[in-house]
């Protein structure tokens, strides 16, 4: 089992090591002036060398990409273009804002979408059901933005006006000290998210309701709730554990439109500005870190998995 | 699927017949695939509501400019106007005519959407097909190359794109439907894979059919409903997605009239001048609550059954 999850963990490793060299290719190493489409046509020669100089542009792009790397691993992304501060020193608070906004939002969807699924599912082609499946099927269509502003018309502006719109951080003041703030941004992730997890483990929780087991434990004379609690639930979240891992991990990219929309002071809302000030030391180490949190929550849902299964616990493959 | 009665086989009158083109004998038994999956997707009352609010908003969007009142860059009023006289839905952030903006606003945004979903899923099909029917080690290269591009939520991998080329709409075209490409691929492999190991194939091609014939006239046809699902996800996500990056000021550039632009332009005079971001939102949403509809009721018609087939 050691050497699986090893292995597992050597295949992430590779994985976010090749998504740095494509990243590192696509932002640097193009054909073509990277410092001229940095700065665009109006550049001054002077700028234009100095640049070249702090990106390492002169050196070949093998060079390039070893020195980036080197620094990338010690923590060291470079400077900002935009405000010449070093970018860890620009994202250490913003990451951890980000990070307590996802792992709220993992956490309610996680929940609630369990709940949710189960409850469906044992309410098999009732009316609940039915309303359950069509409520999920709409929240998964509408993209994040469009559920945040309806919520923002909804509990903010226009017709309740109970949480704020957007964020006013104060420096220094870590934002899980405003739990209002963090409400909006977690309703609205959770409601992207924990649809998808309710109409699988529905899905699966059927599966599982139709088994001899369960049927085994009904006929011995437990309690219903100890028959789903301890019976059904573990056997159903199983088989979805990956997808709600893959639908969590969704949260690293979704974050981004999320912050943006809220204002919220994290690294996606940096990364928009990045972008928009072509500030590519800075887009290129969020998204090293938007990758690393992708790969850890993968990671984490194969353990998980992996001990959760006792023909998997037991194969040392 | 059998129609033939039991009993011996007609012996065919007059000489014998020249053999058939190989894969039509095998081919005949399945008539139109895509034909009977819209018929039976459509005997479902939510796919028939899908269709119908997909085909609304894309008739706003394709017929809207015409009728449009004033063109949608014009000033036309004082700046978060509320609705009145010639404005029925106010004036935006710049004092530009609401209905009109709204009217020009989702040309591109549908266009892109629509080249991006059918450049990702022509790639993703032909990806997953081939490394489901060829197998080896093609497979396991363009898997574990699939590997690498899932590791990059798709909103992040076009941002990249945008800091270095900036926000050109073939950008948004290309980005967009290069990273639904691995995501569609998966399911393509699998849906082929399964396809693969069944009987007729095997003897399409113990008959020497070639590769190709064999892939697009027995593989292609059996994995009609995957891939009028995912083509009907990915317009979905799509959508999401153009309108999302213009939400961010990095999709399609000022002055154009665009839903998620407008969205973007008007948001801070919410409490004021609801309607410049209501209209955009109402529209994006119904769109994608309809194209969402089509493609769970795809997926339920191939199914067969009324089970959950989630994305």
């Amino acid at each position: 089992m050691l050497r699986l999850l090893l292995r597992r963990l050597l295949l992430g490793l590779l994985t976010l090591w090749l998504v740095s060299l494509v990243l590192f290719v696509l932002t640097q190493a193009l054909p073509g002036d990277a410092a001229r489409a940095i700065l665009g046509r109006e550049a001054t020669p002077e700028r234009l060398a100095a640049l070249r100089q702090q990106l390492h542009l002169d050196q070949s792009p093998a060079a390039q990409y070893l020195h980036w790397l080197r620094g990338a691993v010690r923590g060291d992304f470079g400077r900002s273009l935009a405000d010449q501060q070093p970018v860890s020193r620009l994202l250490g608070d913003r990451l951890v804002n980000s990070l307590v906004l996802m792992a709220a939002a993992a956490l309610v969807s996680t929940v609630l979408g369990v709940a949710a699924g189960t409850w469906s599912a044992l309410r098999r082609d009732r009316f609940a059901d039915h309303a359950t499946s069509v409520v999920t099927l709409v929240l998964a269509a509408l993209p994040e933005f469009v559920i945040g502003i309806a919520l923002v018309v909804l509990l903010s502006t226009t017709v309740f006006r109970v949480f704020p719109a957007v964020t006013l951080a104060t420096p220094g003041h870590p934002v899980w000290t405003r739990l209002d703030v963090l409400v909006l941004p977690v309703l609205t992730m959770t409601l992207a998210v924990a649809p998808y997890i309710t109409r699988m483990l529905r899905a699966s929780m059927i599966e599982v309701l139709d088994s001899e087991y369960v049927q085994m434990a009904r006929l011995k004379g437990m309690p219903e709730r100890t028959v789903i609690v301890r019976h059904a639930l573990p056997n159903a979240l199983g088989p979805v554990a990956q997808v709600i891992a893959l639908q969590l991990a969704w949260l690293a990219g979704g974050v981004v439109v999320i912050e943006y929309l809220f204002r919220y002071p994290g690294i996606g809302q940096a990364l928009v500005d990045a972008v928009a000030n072509r500030d590519v030391p800075m887009v290129q180490a969020i998204t090293v870190v938007i990758a690393a949190i992708y790969v850890a929550v993968n990671l984490l849902a194969d353990m998980v998995q992996i001990l959760g299964n006792a023909r998997l616990r037991t194969s040392l493959r | 699927m059998s129609a033939s009665a039991p009993g011996p086989v007609p012996i065919p009158p007059g000489p014998a017949p020249a053999p058939a083109p190989p894969g039509s004998v095998l081919r005949d038994r399945y008539p139109g695939p895509l034909r009977s999956l819209l018929a039976q997707a459509l005997r479902l009352r939510q796919s028939r509501v899908g269709l119908a609010l997909s085909v609304l908003v894309i008739v706003v969007a394709v017929v809207g400019p015409p009728l449009a009142p004033t063109s949608p860059t014009d000033f036309a009023g004082r700046p978060y106007q509320g609705p009145g006289a010639g404005l029925p839905f106010g004036a935006d952030a710049l004092g530009r005519d609401v209905l009109s903006r709204f009217l020009y606003g989702g040309r591109w945004l549908l266009l892109l959407a629509l080249l991006a979903t059918v450049l990702g899923v022509t790639l993703g099909v032909l990806v997953g097909m081939l490394a489901g029917y060829l197998g080896g080690v093609l497979d396991e290269l363009l898997m574990r190359a699939n590997d690498v591009v899932l590791a990059l939520p798709q909103l992040v991998l076009a941002l990249l794109a945008i800091t270095v080329l900036g926000p050109k709409k073939w950008l948004l075209v290309l980005v967009i439907g290069v990273t639904h490409a691995p995501r569609v691929a998966r399911v393509m492999r699998a849906a082929s894979v399964d396809v693969a190991q069944r009987d007729f194939v095997k003897a399409v091609q113990v008959m020497g059919v070639r590769r190709r014939r064999v892939l697009l006239s027995e593989i292609l046809p059996n994995v009609t409903g995957p891939l009028m699902v995912e083509l009907g996800l990915r317009f979905t996500y799509s959508i999401g997605f153009v309108a999302a990056l213009s939400f961010l000021g990095l999709g399609i550039q000022p002055p154009a009239a665009d839903w998620g632009l407008m969205i973007n332009e008007n948001r801070i005079g919410l409490t004021v001048q609801p309607w410049p971001v209501l209209l955009p939102v109402l529209a994006i949403g119904v769109l994608t609550v309809g194209t969402n509809l089509l493609a769970d009721g795809f997926a339920q018609a191939s199914a067969g059954v009324d089970r959950e087939v989630s994305p």
